[in-house]
């Protein structure tokens, strides 16, 4: 009788226990759909022509657009890859087809840590690099944040990209002659490429949100920002400051940046995801 | 080379196949050492960074010394300042996220690991990763125009009524402040520890539950008695790693937390987090002594996520090389 009990009490948890797993898988992912859903619809309602052409309105008027800060936000991103992306790469050839086994466990592993600081600290970095040197902010000093963030990311996307290429491609070409160097660059590099690339695609897209490092160093501007030198603005610190100000207007055109910025995001993962899973899957974290 | 080697037969070989002018000439050297000073600029890179962040906050570590962690006044006018209502703030809306996010992160990755079909799990994990791609400035907005009206009206008022007679709950509830700010928080790392400890259950290996089951255990036994254990350091590191990045994040925070710098036993008590106050008053800030308090706590931020961070990837990298079973 009283194994029976006890069996009855164990089904009866395994199946409360299993259910309720279920419900929290489906309430994480409904909630955050329901207020990525409320996203778009209130961007949506919020979006028109204007938002992409003109500049922003001074206090006190409606209307206006971002035109210069979606300017802005690509200007900051084509410096951080310019900085960022070669600087990953490189190294991360390096750990997949020269490193040794100690150095290049240290510099997995400071890799891991840099792109687990968090990005205002990065932020006070390219302060103290590019910003007190000139005392002022600049176009230049965002893109240095930016571009320390990338390398990260693109490190340890190249190295996998790379570490999957089978060994007898590289040994087919040495059989042929090639030095080592001539193998990376004519056949390994060549057939990693696509990987290589939508992981470096992948990197840009997260730092295209970033809003933290860019506030002490691009900081924000009302006009266009000529040259390199100027701070500039850019969609997140947009979003930020009309989102904390009092005017309904300003709140219209947060939603409406920040729909657009979630679809820039959002695109880029989605198709270099989708190219990544045919070829095997990417660690994410 | 061959007909070198069959003329020259008295010389000895070469200790390695090719010389060094061989491999210079090829430009295998010239490679190596290229991507090698790439790779070291990593490490350089990392290193001036704390250097920096050191040198920069000299002023305020030389005045305060270990008091800064202890003061609790945060006066710029006069030039007092003290990290402690910063550090309070960042642990108390961690520690509320973590709360709200591990219980339902570690379900919902048990649910995709152990119970749902793969092709389920894999579609539902793959929304997921793109969820932990959502910039923090979108949860911010999101925070400000949904979690706090909520917080004000319907949740704050309940949360007073049910459980009012401990000191977190009471006092004037704003919409704004330490719970807010953790809830927003566990929104955003959920994500994280659903795709982490998800990918490290997988790694279980398929015999641990056959036994389990075999000798009588019901589905939820095996996963709970069993499974669950032997990857408990990956699952530790998956929330190291959610508290690293809820310790550091910035924007969503600020946006919601109420940028108060006050110590309060409430919940609802609006409070500021080291993250939030850089992000504020950096650009205002007037004076060197100023400034160099503001990098210290960015110092103090980055030491709290580097161990944390250092801690996480040492537990995974632990389980996924032949699991954490004791």
């Amino acid at each position: 009788m009283m194994s029976r009990l006890r069996l009855m009490w164990r089904k009866s948890l395994n199946n409360v226990m299993l259910t309720l797993t279920g419900v929290a898988a489906f309430a994480v992912v409904s909630v955050l759909f329901l207020i990525l859903g409320y996203l778009v619809w209130n961007g949506g309602k919020s979006l028109n022509w204007d938002f992409f052409t003109k500049l922003p309105k001074p206090v006190g008027e409606t209307g206006g657009g971002m035109a210069n800060a979606i300017v802005g936000s690509l200007k900051l991103l084509s410096l951080a890859a310019a900085m960022g992306l070669p600087v990953g790469l490189l190294a991360g050839v390096y750990l997949a087809e020269f490193g040794g086994k100690m150095f290049s466990f240290v510099i997995r592993y400071t890799a891991d840590l840099l792109n687990g600081v968090p990005s205002i600290v990065i932020g006070i970095f390219a302060y103290s690099l590019a910003v007190l040197p000139v005392r002022h902010f600049s176009t230049l000093a965002g893109g240095v944040a930016l571009g320390m963030m990338v390398i990260p990311i693109t490190v340890r996307s190249t190295e996998e990209f790379l570490r999957a290429v089978p060994g007898s491609m590289r040994e087919g070409a040495m059989a042929l002659g090639a030095s080592k160097w001539r193998t990376i660059i004519t056949v390994v590099l060549p057939a990693a490429s696509g990987g290589i690339v939508t992981g470096m695609l992948l990197s840009l897209a997260r730092v295209a949100g970033e809003t933290a490092p860019l506030l002490f160093t691009a900081f924000s501007n009302r006009f266009w920002s000529p040259g390199w030198n100027q701070p500039i603005a850019s969609l997140p610190v947009m979003i930020y400051t009309y989102a904390i100000a009092p005017y309904d207007d300003w709140h219209r055109q947060a939603w409406a940046a920040g729909l657009v910025l979630l679809a820039l995001v959002l695109i880029a993962n989605l198709g270099c995801r989708l190219v990544l899973n045919r070829r095997g899957a990417i660690r994410s974290v | 080379m061959s007909t070198a080697t069959t003329i020259e037969q008295a010389v000895p070989p070469a200790p390695r196949s090719r010389t060094f002018i061989h491999r210079l000439r090829d430009g295998d050297e010239v490679a190596h050492v290229l991507t090698l000073v790439f790779a070291a600029l990593i490490l350089l890179i990392t290193s001036m960074l704390v250097y920096e962040l050191w040198v920069n906050s000299h002023l305020s570590r030389a005045k305060f010394g270990w008091m800064f962690f202890w003061t609790r006044v945060w006066d710029p006018i006069f030039g007092n300042f003290g990290a402690a209502p910063f550090i309070y703030g960042t642990l108390v809306t961690a520690i509320v996220a973590l709360l709200i996010a591990v219980p339902l992160g570690l379900a919902g990755s048990i649910f995709l690991a152990e119970l749902a079909p793969r092709k389920l799990s894999d579609s539902i994990a793959f929304l997921i990763d793109l969820l932990a791609a959502v910039p923090s400035v979108i949860y911010g907005l999101l925070g400000i125009f949904i979690v706090v009206p909520i917080m004000r009206t319907k949740l704050g008022p309940a949360l007073k009524s049910a459980l009012g007679f401990l000191p977190f709950f009471q006092g004037p509830n704003y919409g704004v402040g330490f719970l807010t700010a953790g809830i927003v928080l566990a929104i955003m790392v959920v994500p994280f520890i659903i795709s982490v400890s998800r990918e490290v259950l997988l790694t279980v290996p398929r015999e641990q539950r056959e036994a389990a089951l075999a000798l009588g255990s019901t589905r939820w036994e095996s996963t709970w008695k069993v499974v669950v254990p032997w990857a408990r350091s990956g699952i530790m590191g998956s929330i190291f790693l959610a508290l690293a990045r809820a310790l550091g994040e910035t924007m969503a925070v600020t946006m919601v937390i109420g940028n108060d710098p006050k110590i309060s036993a409430s919940l609802f008590a609006p409070g500021y987090t080291i993250a939030a106050v850089i992000a504020n008053e950096f650009t205002e800030a007037t004076g060197d002594l100023y400034l160099s308090a503001l990098i210290e706590l960015g110092l103090v931020l980055f030491l709290m996520t580097f161990i944390l961070n250092g801690l996480a990837r040492l537990l995974i990298v632990a389980t996924e090389h032949g699991g954490g079973h004791p």
